[in-house]
C-alpha cells in the first residue's frame, strides 16, 4: 500500500464508527433529547403548545403543582405502589426461584413449572388490567369465593371503593411483575459455584444458614440492579391504573403518570402538565444516575 | 451426599410441592380464568357459583371479534406498526452496534452511558412534547407518528442488545475481510450479518413485544377508530354499552397470541431479550 492510500484508509477507519452510529444518534437526539429540552421549555410558558407565541411564566406552573394537594397525594400513591410492588416482586421472585432451583423436584416438573410461573409476564398491561377487573368485579369470582369461605361478609367493590382501590391495583401489579426477578434470580442461582454449598455442608451448615451466608450475598448484585430498574419502571406505570381505576375513586389511586396525563389531555393545561412531567423526569434521572453508578462500580 | 429418607426430609419435600402448587395457582389462575371466560356466554360469566369449566362451551365471543372489521383493523394496525418498527429498529441498531463493537473512537464511553440512561426516561415526560411535535408536523393520527415514537423507545435497548451479541463474535472474521482489501461495510454484510441471526432474532422479539404492548402513545397520538391498536381496542370495548366480558376476554386472548407463540417457539430469545439489559 502506498502511504497516501494508507492514510486514506486510516481516515476511513476514523470516520466509519460515526457514520454507523449516525442514524441512531440522529433519532435519539431529535426525538429524545430535543423533546426533553422542549418539555422543560413548555413548563416555563403560559399556554404551551396551544398558542403560537406563549409568554414566559417563570416558576408559576411549578408553584401551582406544589400547591396542589392532588399532586402530593399522587406522589404518595406512586411511592406506595412502587415500593410495595418492588418488595413483593423481589420476595415472590426469590421464593419461586429458590423453589424451582431445589433438587427435591423432578427436572420435567421443574421445566413445566418454570414456563407456567413466567406466564403473567407475557400479558400486556391492558390485558392484565382487564383480567383483574373481571376477577375483582363485585359479582366476580374472587368475591364469590371469599364470601363462601366466610372471609368477607358482603361484596367488596375492590376497584371502586377508596379504601381498597390502591391495594387492589398494587396487587394486580405485583402479580404482573414478579417474573423478571424470578428469571434473573434463577439465572443467578445457577451461577453460584457448587463448591460453596459443599464446603458449607462439610461444615455442617443448616439450610437457612446457606441461604443467608451464601445464596443471598451471591445474588446481591442482581437483586440491587433489578430492584433499581423495577423501581424506575414501576414508578412510570400508566395503563394498568388507567384501565382499572383511571386514578379514582376520588383520586385514591391517582399516581404521578395519571395525574400528569389528566392535566395535559383532560384539562388541556399542557404547561402545568409539562412542569409535572419535568418533576417525574428529575426523579427518574436521580434514580438512573444511582443505577449507572452502581453498574460502573461493579 | 445428602440423607434423603428421614421423615423430616420427606415432610420438607411434601411441603415444597404444596408450595409449588400454591405458586402455580397464583401465577396461572387469572390467565386460566380469562381463557375459560372467553368460551362462556356473557350470562354464564357471572353465574353463581362460578363455573370453573364453561358449562355451555361457545365460540360466540371469538366469532363476534373476528367477524367485526373494526376489530380486525385494530389487529392489522398492531401487527403493521410493530412489524415496521421491528424492521427499522433492527437495521438501525445493527449499524450502531457494529460501530460500538468493532471500532474505538472518541466519546464511545459517554455515548454508551447516554444510551443506557435513555432507557429509563419516563414515557409520560416525552408524551407532551411528542404531542406538540406530531400536531405541528401534521402527522397526528397516522402510522408515521406511531412508528417514529416507538422507534425512540425500542432503539436504545436494541443497540445494547446487538452490541452485546456482536461482542461475542470473534474479530478475526471481519479482520480477514479487511486483509483482503474489503471495507468494514462489506465485512458487516458478508460476514457479520449472516452469523448474527440469533442476536437479530432476540432484538426483533424484544422490539416487537414492546410495540405490541404500547398503550400511552397509541392512546394519545391517534384518534380515529381506524388508527387504533389492539390495547386501545380493548379499552374501547370496555367503554362500550353493557360490558361484554366474554368478548373482552376473547380479544385479550387474541391480543396475547403473538407473545405466547413467540415465547413458546423462541423461549431462549424471548428471555435473552427481556433480561439481558437488566442482568448485565
Amino acid at each position: 500500500m502506498t502511504r497516501q492510500k494508507r492514510s486514506h484508509h486510516r481516515l476511513k477507519r476514523a470516520v466509519a464508527p460515526y457514520l454507523y452510529l449516525s442514524p441512531s444518534l440522529l433519532i435519539i437526539g431529535l426525538l429524545m433529547l430535543l423533546p426533553m429540552v422542549t418539555v422543560i421549555g413548555y413548563s416555563f410558558q403560559n399556554s404551551a403548545v396551544l398558542r403560537r407565541d406563549p409568554s414566559f411564566a417563570g416558576l408559576k406552573h411549578y408553584q401551582a403543582i406544589f400547591a396542589d394537594p392532588v399532586f402530593w397525594a399522587s406522589l404518595w400513591h406512586t411511592l406506595y405502589f412502587t415500593c410495595m410492588s418492588v418488595v413483593f416482586h423481589m420476595t415472590i421472585g426469590m421464593v419461586f426461584a429458590l423453589m424451582l432451583n431445589s433438587d427435591r423436584i423432578n427436572p420435567t416438573l421443574r421445566n413445566i413449572l418454570r414456563v407456567l410461573y413466567i406466564l403473567p409476564w407475557l400479558f400486556t398491561a391492558v390485558i392484565i388490567a382487564v383480567i383483574w377487573r373481571l376477577l375483582l368485579e363485585p359479582n366476580g369470582v374472587v368475591n364469590s369465593v371469599l364470601m363462601q369461605m366466610g372471609i368477607i361478609g358482603s361484596k367488596v367493590e375492590w376497584f371502586s371503593s377508596p379504601e381498597t382501590a390502591l391495594h387492589a391495583v398494587t396487587f394486580a401489579n405485583i402479580w404482573a411483575g414478579y417474573p423478571l426477578f424470578m428469571v434473573s434470580l434463577l439465572a443467578g442461582l445457577q451461577g453460584i459455584p457448587k463448591d460453596f454449598y459443599e464446603a458449607a455442608y462439610i461444615d455442617g451448615a443448616k439450610a437457612y444458614q446457606k441461604l443467608i451466608f451464601i445464596t443471598i450475598p451471591q445474588l446481591m448484585p442482581i437483586i440491587i440492579s433489578i430492584s433499581l430498574l423495577d423501581f424506575i419502571w414501576t414508578m412510570q406505570v400508566f395503563p394498568l391504573i388507567w384501565i382499572t381505576t383511571g386514578g379514582g375513586p376520588i383520586y385514591s389511586t391517582e399516581v404521578l403518570s395519571t395525574y400528569t396525563y389528566k392535566l395535559a389531555f383532560s384539562s388541556y393545561n399542557l404547561s402545568q402538565a409539562s412542569a409535572s412531567a419535568v418533576v417525574i423526569l428529575l426523579i427518574s434521572l436521580g434514580l438512573t444516575l444511582f443505577y449507572i453508578r452502581y453498574q460502573k462500580a461493579r | 451426599m445428602r440423607k434423603r429418607h428421614t421423615p423430616k426430609d420427606r415432610l420438607i419435600t411434601v411441603a415444597l410441592h404444596v408450595a409449588l402448587a400454591a405458586g402455580l395457582f397464583f401465577a396461572a389462575f387469572p390467565i386460566y380464568w380469562m381463557l375459560s371466560s372467553s368460551f362462556k356466554s356473557n350470562t354464564e360469566i357471572f353465574a353463581l357459583p362460578p363455573t370453573v369449566l364453561p358449562k355451555a362451551f361457545t365460540l360466540e365471543a371469538y366469532a363476534a371479534i373476528l367477524g367485526d372489521p373494526v376489530k380486525l383493523r385494530f389487529f392489522f394496525n398492531s401487527y403493521f406498526v410493530a412489524g415496521a418498527v421491528t424492521v427499522l429498529t433492527v437495521l438501525i441498531a445493527l449499524l450502531a452496534a457494529y460501530g460500538f463493537s468493532r471500532f474505538n473512537f472518541r466519546g464511545k464511553g459517554s455515548l454508551n452511558t447516554l444510551i443506557i440512561s435513555t432507557q429509563t426516561i419516563p414515557p409520560i415526560t416525552l408524551l407532551i412534547p411528542f404531542f406538540g411535535l406530531v400536531v405541528s408536523y401534521g402527522i397526528f393520527d397516522t402510522y408515521v407518528a406511531l412508528i417514529l415514537t416507538y422507534l425512540v423507545f425500542t432503539l436504545p435497548y436494541a443497540i445494547l442488545l446487538m452490541t452485546g451479541y456482536l461482542n461475542t463474535l470473534p474479530r478475526d472474521l471481519d479482520e480477514a475481510v479487511a486483509v483482503d482489501g474489503g471495507t468494514s461495510w462489506t465485512a458487516l454484510w458478508r460476514v457479520i450479518v449472516p452469523i448474527s441471526l440469533p442476536g437479530i432474532v432476540a432484538t426483533s422479539v424484544y422490539t416487537f413485544l414492546l410495540c405490541w404492548n404500547e398503550f400511552l402513545f397509541a392512546l394519545t397520538l391517534t384518534k380515529s377508530t381506524s388508527m387504533r391498536t389492539v390495547p386501545i381496542g380493548i379499552q374501547l370495548l370496555m367503554g362500550q354499552h353493557a360490558f361484554e366480558w366474554n368478548q373482552m376476554m376473547a380479544m385479550s386472548v387474541l391480543g396475547s397470541l403473538p407473545l405466547l407463540v413467540i415465547y413458546l417457539v423462541a423461549q431462549r430469545f424471548f428471555l435473552a431479550g427481556m433480561t439481558a439489559g437488566s442482568v448485565k
